[in-house]
């Protein structure tokens, strides 16, 4: 039985460097194959074969990308300010790599010297600083889509900033009931917080689940919401007279950003590299490793192995690569919206949804407190009752009637109107 | 190490203050003042002040900051700008402004500079060990400070509207 006790000394520091490289390199490596990936799933989706000449399946396209975007040329326009120009693709890539670092990625591991936590930095404001990071990623949109001196590229710019400023309201609201349920900003406190309720948050916040979800498309300039780069109107947007190296970089961090909102997503409200069962559990509690409470409150040491590392790093992939392939399948399911929707979903819907949504689970919150119901199974039943009323009416509310109703009663109404085939409800 | 990075990060904010003054474009001030906010951040890092340093980033350098791009990128300020605050007179100013602050600091920090923890430190440290980054400032800000707060958000709120009202009537 190894000791109990988190590693400390020069075997931390190794230890440390080590889970950065890891961590860093397999999370480049997945951003080079979700691009490949979005293509391949993009080509399945439209009946078409994708990239597959490069390697087995095409599995070196990503690699062929790279070496063609190293050896083009970079071109410099003439009216450009040249140093924001050359200052942008790192704005915004440096946010979106460096975000993954307060993720828990899978139970502690036990090693001869001590226990390993499988993140990188657990700070203590863990999801502020997720938020601080992605805010700061505008600045290489905006700051590329002025620098260029491009109409269109401007245009894209300041589609940008104004979209993720409306919708980072509407992301932080969606996140104070998961703080509210688990007390404290920490992302692994999130997830031992979800072990200990005995479900997912997905359940008892499922409108916060929603929330996020499209917030989170709209943060990473996903389609339906890519207005800075819409290019049937802006040409490709604020990346428009970017080439080589430097475009590679918007759209490394743009993949980036994916895999670290699918990341976030999986953590807050599919319990991270939580698995079912009680089995894996293990939170650091006033310097002991514990898998939980008994029911008078005693201390329950937690056991970690190897294979509980490897199980739960796989259930955080697997959760994470759900996320991932949710945002290649809207992209290529959705057409896009337009600018003045976009606008009116953030600050209409989003934002007073958000507000209501967040008194109604404080109040939940504060009423099975003052029953005196235990923070467990029944608690969260509760709670996905009271959560699953808010989200069939915003559903509800959302649709007025188009898709619920479905496409039976659309089909009556054109059967009706013989030999003109009229345009669907869909501009008004 | 913790001093050599306060330097590093004290040179980043001064030299970003410097800048914001003599950048020649609009666009170059606003950078440089994120790169003093952002290095002021992690000087609250430093200090272990962790909600602070987030707070700074999400709402200055993330929130208030994007808005004035937005503003300057649409009024395309920038392109030919007028040297209209650097007069002799504002020069003057601003020296006199900065003797008084250096006299200030010396006179904190010089003679009696602070060593031992104080009592207000050890407060702090206990309510962060009791109540976590966040509610060790949220538990004084909705008990003890809660009628301030809201005073504070109404006053906002009367800026808003006010601003609205005044936006209104200038499109008429």
């Amino acid at each position: 039985m190894e000791s109990l006790q988190p590693i400390s000394g020069p075997w931390a520091l190794i230890a440390m460097s080590l889970k950065v490289t890891i961590i860093f390199g397999v999370l480049v490596l997945v951003v080079a194959y979700s691009t490949l990936a979005e293509r391949r799933v993009s080509a399945w989706i439209q009946d078409r074969r994708g990239p597959n000449r490069v390697g087995p399946f095409g599995l070196l396209q990503p690699v062929a990308d790279g070496i063609k975007n190293l050896l083009k040329e970079e071109t410099l326009p003439a009216t450009a300010s040249k140093a924001f120009f050359v200052l942008a693709p790192m704005f915004v890539l440096v946010p979106s790599l460096m975000t993954f670092a307060v993720i828990p990625i899978a139970a502690p591991l036990p090693t001869p010297a001590g226990i390993v936590d499988m993140i990188i930095a657990d700070v203590p404001i863990g999801i502020l600083y997720v938020l601080a990071f992605s805010s700061l990623a505008v600045y290489g949109v905006v700051l590329g889509g002025w620098a260029s001196n491009n109409k269109y590229a401007f245009l894209g710019g300041l589609r940008a900033s104004a979209q993720m400023v409306s919708y980072e309201v509407a992301l932080g609201l969606s996140l104070i009931t998961v703080l509210m349920m688990s007390g404290n900003v920490t992302l692994t406190e999130v997830v031992w917080q979800q072990q200990q309720l005995g479900m997912w948050f997905a359940f008892p916040l499922s409108l916060a689940f929603i929330l996020f979800v499209i917030s989170a498309f709209a943060e990473t300039n996903r389609l339906p919401f890519d207005m800075p780069e819409a290019e049937s109107e802006l040409v490709t947007g604020y990346h428009t007279e970017y080439s080589a190296m430097k475009f590679s970089a918007f759209m490394i961090s743009e993949f980036g950003h994916m895999v670290t909102a699918s990341a976030l997503m999986a953590t807050l409200f599919l319990g991270g590299w939580d698995l079912p069962g009680t089995w894996d559990d293990a939170f650091w509690h006033e310097g002991q490793l514990i898998r939980g409470f008994t029911q008078d409150g005693v201390i329950v040491l937690a056991n970690p192995a190897w294979w509980k590392t490897v199980l739960t790093f796989g259930g955080f992939a697997i959760k994470t690569s759900f996320f991932m392939l949710l945002y290649i399948w809207i992209r290529w399911t959705l057409p896009r919206f337009r600018y003045d929707q976009v606008m009116a979903l953030g600050w209409k819907v989003m934002l007073p949804t958000a507000l209501a949504y967040a008194m109604l689970i404080g109040g939940t919150i504060l009423v099975l407190d003052e029953v005196g119901i235990r923070w467990g199974f029944s608690y969260g039943l509760a709670l996905t009752a009271v959560s699953g009323v808010a989200t069939a009416g915003f559903v509800f509310f959302l649709d007025r009637g188009r898709t619920i109703i479905g496409a039976a009663g659309q089909s009556r109404q054109k059967v009706s109107i013989t030999g003109i085939s009229q345009p669907a409800t869909a501009g008004d | 190490m913790i001093e050599v990075l306060f330097y590093v990060f004290a040179a980043v904010a001064l030299g970003g203050a410097l800048g914001v003054v003599w950048a020649k474009s609009p666009v170059g001030s606003l950078l440089y003042m994120v790169a003093t906010l952002a290095s002021l951040a992690c000087i609250f890092v430093l200090l272990e002040a962790h909600f602070l340093a987030a707070i700074q980033v999400i709402v200055y350098a993330g929130a208030i900051m994007v808005l004035f791009l937005f503003v300057i990128m649409l009024l395309n300020l920038g392109h030919d700008y007028q040297r209209d605050l650097k007069g002799g007179a504002f020069s003057l100013l601003s020296f006199v402004i900065i003797g008084l602050m250096a006299g200030v600091l010396v006179r904190q920090f010089g003679e009696n500079a602070i060593t031992e923890p104080t009592a207000g430190g050890r407060a702090i440290d206990a309510a962060l060990a009791q109540h976590g980054a966040v509610g060790a400032i949220a538990q004084p800000l909705y008990t003890t400070y809660v009628v301030p707060f809201e005073i504070t958000g109404v006053l906002l709120l009367v800026a808003i509207v006010g601003a609205l009202v005044l936006a209104k009537k200038g499109g008429r």
